[in-house]
């Protein structure tokens, strides 16, 4: 449980930890809550030659409303999720998952920067960033680029990331009168990666039909998993019993789940379908202005 | 406690403050980890990735050119000094490093001593090994199988059958079942799982070369014990060789096994004349330290169609690993698996079990029972249950109707153990009556016809505890006494040390009320000691419940020596006859005359300031305590469960559990023992459970995969008592320090197989994880008429 001899950086710019990262040119790491990370060097699954500590980077931790978007920093802090008025009024998504994340301890330190770039389909905050179709802003060797989310997870632990990149921040788009977000996880134990998760997002229309959705799945595949289909078919349409089990049941059939001690891979998927449905009511409730 | 009834500060019954706690929760123990000698190297151990493979070359070269890395130890190494296999407590033996084949995954492969733990690390992750994998089998069933590859090729008998243990009337329980009205049967499997203490284990062995001494601080359990298998095993005269352990955090029977990093720090120290710290962490304590359970078990139970149970029938195969290190000093192979029989008056019993070899690590440790008390009584509380569903009646009826009766005791069970003492029903109907058990079937039979699924469960458990009595056990010859050396000082204040050693349990606490009730002395001026084998006297330790039945016995009987040399004195300083000295209500008083007195404090001073002529000064007495028999606490616990449908969820909602363990030290540490009991019951019944694939590569051999439960989890525990004494315990006292982890699990698997008979199951093999209760719904319903 001792990880190999590291180098440890500490910049205080984003610049200086992009010169960084190019002079190790993928040989460091990015140690932003460490809390999967240290894990992984200590476990000498990770054996990088430098850590890039970004904790002390000024301006990398805030949640704001912006124009068309709402914007969280790469450093904030799980718990800072849980404990935004804004969050919980108008995305209520990242307090749900951020409440569903292992316990205070890891909260307290791990990032929503760290959680999305991880790639580890056991990470809730990526099936949430799917779900609302967030962009992700990096800064790398050659400057800023804008990514969409549903472009950036390529497989377990793999990521559009460029190893010399840094995340700076998560965008979202605005949320808007009559939309609901929500995100349903089953767990064997509090503070173990999800058997499954689903993360729903929900914008009616003056009539109360589905104008837009997104569905995404935790933890049943190598990667967390646009369910596609299910909210495509969910738009136009009247968000009713049928609708909504139908969606649930395309949510299922997204799912690419693995047998393992946390449950065969049929019972993952059924839950799948079984969470998609309880994101989906919830989320349904919340555009319609109630919990 | 009414005020004025005379009662001694901290006495027996009061539930005081734990004397430890002041410097625990301060963050102020003293663990292994916490001592640092001068000139201290540290040990880091090379694993094996494979379950079973040839070792075809091991080469340190990398490994020695690490900085601050100063000798690497191989099997070949040991070889030479006939170090290689030591040997286990049931006559087996075990690698303390091997010289040519790894039998399980994480085994000890080579060990690398640095001067800081970070190079030791490096070192080990340098050793380069060449394996050759050899055939892995994990399966016991498999293991006995014509044809399976012989793991311990070593033994004259090739085979991987390590011995076949069996008691009871073979005969006249076949004739039972014949002649049964009823008979029902069903196999069990009990996972291997592991005792996860918050402290892992560890040592620091130093062997000054000077002075020839050998000091080994030691996360044990035991540590008299392990001072003579040491002098026996090395040589080394026993006065030179001093064990300590300091505070332990959590021992659970996983404190109790010597593992190969102690040998190796050992080794180490003597190699290089300096101190060696080996502590494990959390994977290697996981993966490689002694599991508990893994028993693959069958039973049968017939009766007749009223309900009456007449006889009983086991089956078992247990999964001993690559050897049998079961720490069971009993002489039985199976430990105490015989106390199957349980709370019932079965007239008949028969147990046999056969015992396999596999590619798992060894082991077989009595997690928090007694030596395979858990077991039996998962099994004969499941049992109950079963023979209850399918003769359609309820499991508490079943249960009242065939406990064995108060008036019993002592009563002797079909597999020759003499209870001591129970009021079985006693305790049933109290945990029925908290919980309101009619209401519960009321509101259970509603919710079924809205379709939703609850459960309640019962567990009504004997335990057998505090071995042991010389006839039954020892540890490789040593008797299971255990003593206390009590000493009062002019002052009147106590110094008290005992065989025994606390990970936990709070004897600091409960050593000094038992002194305290004897004495006449507060608690607070009782100081207990443990641990270090220079100090106290001899004794075999803690496990299986044994401190209170055994060394708190020793408290008390040497306190009573202590009055009776104090009622002379006493005598002396009330210039009486010591026949008209009476001792009553804490303090010596002349018979009569109950005015005249003098307190304990009184003789104290007088014993080193004005003894009688004829009396040696002084005022200490030792106590080495052979029990006569074990002690049987037993305890009803009810426990209800709603089941999620869609998820297969349990969730406990409640759980009652009246326990009975005679006479009560401490009320709180009493409760504090249940919670935590509960809690390690609950954990392997919807938790916890090590697996092991087809390659012997360990599923949950990290905290990620093995879930311990957390606060979130844990149910809000309910707590009763009744107080039925022990007859042969000089204050009454049973154990109680693993009644709960071994009464909770069949209450748990109890409750949730009765949320599912809508289902048509009877069965669900613990761990009962969501997946299994989903399958078992999705599946749906039989088709019955
Ligand atoms: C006991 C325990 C339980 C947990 N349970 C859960 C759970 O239930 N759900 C869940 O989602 N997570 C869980 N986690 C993981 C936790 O949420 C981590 O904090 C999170 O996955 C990673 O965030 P971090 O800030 O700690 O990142 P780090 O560990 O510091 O980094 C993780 C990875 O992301 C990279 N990285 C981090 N920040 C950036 C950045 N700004 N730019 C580029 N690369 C970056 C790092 O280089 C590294 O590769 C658990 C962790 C523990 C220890």
């Amino acid at each position: 449980m001792i990880p190999p001899a590291f180098e440890y950086y500490a910049p205080h710019s984003v610049d200086e930890a992009v010169a960084l990262l190019r002079r190790f040119n993928g040989e460091a790491k990015v140690l932003a809550g460490g809390h999967s990370l240290i894990p992984l060097m200590k476990l000498r699954l990770a054996e990088p030659a430098a850590l890039i500590d970004i904790n002390r980077i000024p301006n990398l931790s805030f949640i704001q409303e912006e124009g068309t978007h709402l914007r969280i920093g790469a450093t904030t802090r799980t718990n800072d999720l849980l404990d935004s008025e804004l969050l919980r009024r108008s995305y209520p998504i990242l307090p749900d998952a951020a409440q569903e994340i292992a316990d205070p301890l890891v909260r307290n330190l791990g990032t929503v920067g760290g959680n999305v770039c991880h790639g580890d389909p056991g990470n809730d905050l990526p099936a949430c960033m799917l779900a609302l179709g967030a962009e992700l802003v990096t800064v790398g060797p050659k400057g800023s680029r804008t990514l969409p989310v549903s472009d950036f997870y390529k497989d377990t632990f793999v990521t559009a990331l460029d190893p010399t990149e840094l995340l700076v921040e998560v965008r979202v788009p605005k949320a808007r009168a009559r939309q609901g977000s929500a995100y349903q996880k089953i767990e064997k134990r509090v503070g173990d990666f999800a058997i499954a998760g689903a993360a729903a997002n929900l914008l009616l229309d003056a009539s109360g039909r589905v104008e837009t959705a997104g569905i995404a799945l935790t933890g049943v595949g190598p990667t967390a998993i646009l369910a596609s289909a299910a909210s495509g078919a969910l738009v136009g349409q009247s968000p009713d019993d049928q609708h909504l089990g139908h969606a649930a049941t395309l949510a299922g059939t997204a799912a690419d789940p693995n047998s393992d001690l946390r449950g065969p891979a049929e019972y993952k998927r059924a839950m799948a379908s079984v969470l998609t449905r309880r994101a989906l009511d919830r989320a349904l409730a919340r555009a319609r202005g109630g919990g | 406690m009414s005020a004025e009834a005379p009662h001694v500060k901290g006495g027996l019954g009061q539930s005081i403050l734990r004397k430890e706690d002041a410097r625990f929760i301060r963050g102020k123990g003293n663990y292994v980890d916490d001592i640092k000698l001068p000139g201290m190297l540290y040990l880091d151990i090379t694993r094996s990735p494979y379950a079973h493979a040839k070792i075809t070359a091991i080469r340190t070269e990398k490994a020695l050119k690490v900085p601050g890395v100063l000798a690497v130890i191989t099997g070949k190494d040991l070889a030479a000094a006939n170090l290689a296999w030591m040997p286990t407590l049931m006559s087996d033996k075990q690698m303390v490093l091997p010289t040519d084949t790894v039998m399980y995954q994480a085994q000890e492969v080579a060990a690398v001593v640095a001067d800081s733990r970070y190079a030791a690390a490096d070192g080990a992750a340098a050793v380069e090994v060449d394996y050759e994998p050899l055939p892995v089998v994990t399966n016991p069933f498999k293991a006995l199988e014509p044809g399976a590859p012989v793991i311990r090729t070593d033994r004259k008998e090739q085979s991987n059958h390590i011995w076949h243990w069996e008691t009871g009337d073979k005969a006249g329980t076949e004739e039972a079942f014949r002649s049964a009205e009823v008979v029902v049967g069903q196999d069990l499997y009990i996972p291997r799982i592991h005792v996860s203490s918050m402290e892992t284990c560890g040592c620091i062995a130093h062997m000054d070369s000077v002075s020839g001494r050998f000091t080994i601080y030691m996360t044990t359990q035991a540590p008299h014990a392990i001072r003579t298998v040491y002098a026996l095993v090395t040589g080394l005269p026993e006065q030179n060789i001093r064990v300590v352990s300091p505070d332990i955090g959590g021992g659970f029977g996983g404190k109790v096994p010597v593992y190969p990093g102690y040998v190796l720090a050992s080794v180490a120290s003597i190699k290089t004349g300096h101190p060696v710290k080996w502590v494990e962490d959390r994977s290697e304590n996981l993966q490689a330290d002694s599991f508990a359970r893994d028993y693959h078990i069958h039973a049968e139970v017939a009766a007749r169609k009223d309900g009456t149970v007449t006889a009983l029938k086991v089956k078992t195969l247990a999964d001993h690993g690559y050897t049998d290190a079961a720490a069971n000093p009993s002489k039985f192979p199976a430990g105490l698996f015989h106390i199957i029989t349980g709370s019932y008056p079965f007239a008949k019993a028969f147990v046999e079990v056969d015992a396999a070899y596999t590619n798992k690590p060894p082991g077989g440790i009595a997690y928090r029972c007694s030596f395979r008390v858990t077991e039996a009584v998962y099994t004969i509380e499941r049992m109950m249950d079963i023979l209850a569903h399918r003769l359609k009646v309820d499991p508490a009826e079943l249960r009242l109707k065939n406990f064995i009766p108060p008036d019993a005791f002592p009563y002797k069970s079909a597999l020759g153990w003499t209870y001591d003492s129970g009021n079985y029903a006693g305790a049933l109907k109290k945990a029925m009556e908290i919980i309101d058990y009619a209401g519960l079937r009321r509101e259970q039979a509603e919710k079924r016809r809205r379709g939703e699924l609850m459960g309640i469960g019962i567990s009504s458990f004997t335990e057998i505890v505090g071995a042991g009595p010389s006839h039954t056990f020892d540890i490789l010859g040593l008797k299971m006494f255990d003593s206390a050396e009590v000493r009062i000082h002019p002052t009147g204040k106590v110094i008290a040390r005992f065989g025994t050693k606390s990970q936990g349990q709070g004897h600091e606490t409960t050593y000094a009320q038992i002194l305290a009730e004897e004495l006449g002395i507060p608690a607070d001026d009782i100081r207990v000691e443990e641990g270090d084998t220079d100090t106290a006297p001899y004794g075999l330790g803690t496990y299986a419940s044994r401190s209170t039945p055994t060394a708190g016995a020793a408290a008390s009987m040497a306190a009573r020596k202590i009055r009776e040399k104090a009622k002379k004195i006493a005598a002396h300083l009330l210039e009486v006859s010591p026949d008209d000295i009476e001792w009553k209500d804490y303090a010596f008083r002349v018979k009569g005359v109950p005015t005249k007195s003098k307190t304990m404090q009184d003789v104290a001073f007088a014993a080193y300031t004005n003894h009688p002529q004829g009396t040696e000064a002084g005022l200490e007495a030792v106590d080495y305590y052979d029990p006569p028999n074990m002690t049987y606490p037993f305890g009803s616990y009810i426990c209800v469960v709603d089941i999620d449908k869609e998820t297969g969820q349990v969730k406990v909602r409640r759980f009652v559990a009246v326990d009975d363990c005679g006479t009560i030290i401490n009320p709180m540490i009493v409760d504090g023992q249940i919670h935590g009991g509960l809690t390690m019951g609950f954990a392997p019944a919807l938790l916890e459970e090590i697996q092991y694939d087809e390659n012997g590569n360990i599923h949950g051999g990290s905290f990620m995969e093995y879930l311990v439960p957390t606060a979130v989890e844990t149910p809000h525990w309910e707590t009763a008592k009744t107080v039925t004494p022990s007859p042969h315990h000089p204050i009454g006292a049973k154990g109680v320090g693993e009644s709960a982890t071994v009464g909770a699990p069949p209450a748990i698997a109890n409750a949730v197989v009765d949320a599912l008979q809508p289902y048509g199951v009877e069965h669900i093999d613990i761990p009962i994880h969501p997946w299994k209760v989903w399958q078992i719904i999705h599946a749906g319903a039989p088709k019955t008429g």
